[in-house]
């Protein structure tokens, strides 16, 4: 094999990292925040006994079930992705990270899917209360999940509490509590959480907006808008503090990938410019048409105009992250952050003049920010795992020495044939989740239902297809 | 003081079988669907497990997650050296998995994503099958690392493993079916049972045969003193569960097929158990080589000791809430 060859399979492994991860997250990212929306419309309708919010409960359970089928299959491919490609990583980091993935699984993974058959088709067969416990164990499982999983992630961007065993590998150290808790994982688990939890709100109000623009009488459609507006105006706000808290963290632990994204090509020792805009050039090492604010970066990160900062020329060469990926990824999520305050905030004066159902801007300005969580998040992630590089435990093991001994024929190949299969599969799950969208929620909304066989029955258990095709009939 | 590689070596075992089994019958009724009717009868089949399935899957991230955990090299030698196998099944779970919803969600599409069931059922099976295979004919190892072509995992001897695992999770999905349906739909898989029960067995008895003559290791202990004194329960007691399970089929008896196949798959996982202790890698990985150091085991154990039984409970629970005969009104 030559050079040429490894370094094309590192590279076509590192795309099919990057092209599994991002589209895995993405259902996740929804069934962290739709799970416990379902929890909440439960609780509401066991604690009311108003029948709106069972019907609501039911319409996004279904949007819920596909979510989730399709995050179970391609998360799957994730616990496989590291052995298959990146074996060298595997082996030296597994007596570490491995734990704690299996931790994800035994607490976790099983939870979710043990109970989310009977989330889905037990409430007619344990009744409301054990069903809405399964609810609650599924929608526990999701955060549990992600709990453990940014641990593993959080521990290879700030690694500490192991040591290094005479054999290569990463071993555990003293405490696993060091581990587990290590210096960036609160940071990043509250802000991913509150992440989901932001992406979900957004899906929940377009949605709500879209039937509001057809019918500004429909209940269910206004609780849906108002709930998810609540979240909007009262989460975004936190969600900013937040990301500002994890920024701060990044600079203590990781500061070239603060660099990067400030793009500081160069120190100031005077107070350094926020960069709002700009196209950097990493072999100049320059921001060409910057726009900047003076001595602003240095009010943000470090509470004084004057305070001096570090650039990327106190790095060496090979230790640096690709400026201008991580640049542009950030000011895309920060972007769509402030557009959500925003919404949030037009909301709160929508509600005070009383006019949250009928103000047809806001409804389609909420429309169009409707996938923006989920651009927010893969940018998110896109800046904090590109701003790493070019480590994959930082400052301890490189991404070019962690890959598989494979042929880059068989990584391309393998590469294609995901690339393939997720854009027909998920491709296709989208279009069925917008087209459940499509119709609005209404009194009497039916649940998974899961055959077509049978007489027809009344509206609680009558089988999907027939009215299924009614009601799109109604609608044209 | 317990070696707790070897406890971690039954542990995994124990995913594994577990999850062989119970994936097992979701992957057999998917390779079996297109033999079932249009209609109620495919309906039926896929509701006696559509709440269930996706627990049952899970077992295979315990397994290779568990591998990770508790002997990485391991997952790092066998998971490059059947790398194109392990990405169809990953493929093929794709497609198994999304079609458990999105049959119901596309009536127009329905027989095409029936025939993804179906095809990616199929393709993870053999592909599985092919996978173990690889493994006890042996894989070639450098240092840290898998040192093989990316072909290796492809001969006579992966291929005739990957078909017995097709037409033993058609077995395991065939006498499910008799259990979950009546009427029509459970003669029919009564039917479907017989002969994957026959061809589960040639295809067994033909791997057995074939696994001694790979490595002199397995024929010793297989064929000589003393080790025979034990190996030679499995086969005898394959034979009685055999004697149940045909039984069971002719007298139209419900759970006893299926409860006979797993013991079957017991069995099986126990001469596998004869042939590759104490190797996870035959030939050249023991158990002790490849295992994660102490404080891993310990942490790991402990959750295992702690959530496990609860698994186990919520999982019987959740089969229990969906006990019975699948009816014609479909689940909600």
């Amino acid at each position: 094999m030559t050079m040429f060859d490894q370094a094309d399979a590192l590279l076509l492994a590192r795309i099919q990292f990057a092209f599994t991860i991002s589209f895995h997250f993405i259902f996740p990212a929804f069934s962290i925040g739709l799970a416990s929306f379902l929890a909440v419309l439960e609780g509401l309708w066991l604690k009311t006994g108003k029948a709106l919010y069972l019907d609501l409960f039911k319409y996004w359970l279904k949007i819920f079930a596909i979510t989730f089928a399709m995050g179970v299959v391609s998360g799957i491919v994730m616990s496989y992705q590291f052995g298959t490609n990146w074996s060298v990583f595997s082996d030296k980091a597994g007596p570490v990270i491995g734990p704690l993935m299996a931790y994800e699984v035994l607490t976790a993974f099983f939870l979710e899917a043990g109970f989310l058959g009977v989330m889905l088709f037990g409430m007619n067969k344990v009744g409301p209360r054990l069903h809405f416990m399964a609810t609650l164990m599924v929608a526990a499982g999701t955060f549990v999940s992600a709990f453990w999983i940014l641990s593993v992630n959080s521990w290879m961007q700030t690694p500490v509490g192991h040591i290094l065993g005479a054999n290569g590998q990463f071993l555990p150290g003293e405490s696993w509590w060091d581990i587990v808790f290590n210096p960036s994982f609160p940071y990043r688990l509250v802000h991913t959480v509150t992440a989901a939890y932001l992406t979900t709100a957004f899906v929940v109000g377009a949605v709500g907006a879209w039937h509001l623009l057809k019918d500004r009488a429909n209940l269910h459609a206004r609780k849906m808008f108002s709930m998810a507006m609540w979240m909007a105006a009262l989460v975004a706000p936190v969600q900013i503090f937040l990301g500002d808290m994890h920024g701060l963290n990044t600079l203590e632990h990781q500061p070239a990938k603060v660099m990067a994204m400030e793009g500081h090509f160069q120190s100031h020792p005077e107070g350094a410019p926020l960069i709002l805009f700009g196209i950097p050039d990493s072999e100049a090492k320059t921001v060409r048409y910057a726009i900047e604010i003076p001595k602003a970066s240095s009010l943000i990160l470090k509470h004084d105009l004057n305070a001096p900062m570090a650039g990327l020329d106190t790095i060496p060469d090979d230790e640096e992250p690709p400026v201008g990926t991580v640049f542009w990824a950030f000011r895309i999520m920060v972007g769509i952050g402030f557009g959500m305050l925003g919404i949030g905030l037009w909301s709160l004066v929508a509600r005070w003049r009383g006019r949250l159902y009928d103000w047809g801007w806001l409804h389609r300005a909420a429309i169009a920010m409707g996938p923006s969580g989920f651009v927010a998040v893969i940018a998110g992630w896109i800046t904090t795992e590109v701003g790493r590089q070019p480590w994959v435990i930082y400052g301890l093991l490189r991404t070019a020495d962690a890959a598989s001994p494979l042929d880059a024929p068989a990584v391309g190949a393998s590469l294609l044939a995901f690339v393939v299969v997720y854009f027909a599969v998920f491709g296709v799950g989208t279009w069925y989740i917008l087209r459940l969208m499509k119709k609005a929620p209404e009194a009497g909304e039916k649940g998974v239902a899961r055959t077509e066989t049978g007489p027809v029955r009344t509206a609680g258990i009558t089988p999907g297809l027939a009215r299924e095709q009614l009601r799109e009939g109604d609608a044209q | 003081m317990i070696d707790l590689t070897i406890i971690w070596a039954f542990i995994i075992a124990f995913a594994v079988f577990a999850y062989v089994v119970m994936d097992g019958f979701d992957l057999g009724i998917g390779i079996l669907f297109p033999t079932f009717a249009v209609g109620p009868e495919r309906d039926k089949a896929m509701n006696s497990i559509a709440p269930v399935w996706d627990g049952n899957e899970t077992w295979l991230v315990l397994g290779g997650g568990g591998l990770l955990a508790a002997f990485p090299l391991a997952y790092a030698i066998i998971l490059p050296a059947t790398y194109p196998l392990i990405i169809a099944m990953l493929l093929g779970l794709v497609f198994r998995g999304v079609a458990f919803e999105f049959r119901w969600r596309d009536p127009a599409h329905r027989a095409f994503w029936d025939f993804a069931f179906t095809a990616g059922s199929l393709i993870a099976a053999m592909a599985q099958g092919m996978t173990l295979g690889a493994l006890l004919q042996g894989i070639e190892v450098a240092g840290r690392a898998y040192a093989g072509s990316w072909w290796d995992w492809l001969t006579p001897y992966t291929l005739l493993t990957g078909l017995g695992t097709v037409a033993g999770y058609a077995l395991l999905g065939s006498t499910w079916l008799v259990w979950k349906l009546d009427g029509e739909a459970q003669a029919h898989a009564r039917k479907l049972a017989f002969r994957a029960a026959i061809a589960t067995l040639a295809l067994l008895g033909a791997v057995s045969l074939y696994t001694p003559f790979l490595e002199a290791e397995y024929f010793a202990r297989w064929f000589t003193m003393p080790s025979i004194l034990f190996a030679s329960q499995v086969p005898l007691l394959t034979a009685i569960a055999v004697y149940f399970l045909f039984r069971g089929l002719a007298k139209g008896q419900d759970a006893v097929p299926f409860l006979m196949s797993l013991a079957i798959f017991l069995l099986g996982m126990a001469g596998l158990g004869v042939s590759m202790w104490p190797h996870v890698i035959p030939g050249s990985v023991t158990i002790w080589d490849a295992a994660a150091p102490y404080s891993s085991q310990m942490f790991m154990l402990v959750g295992v000791a702690i959530t496990l039984p609860l698994i186990l409970g919520y999982t019987a629970w959740s089969y229990w809430v969906f006990r019975g005969k699948v009816g014609d009104e479909g689940y909600h």
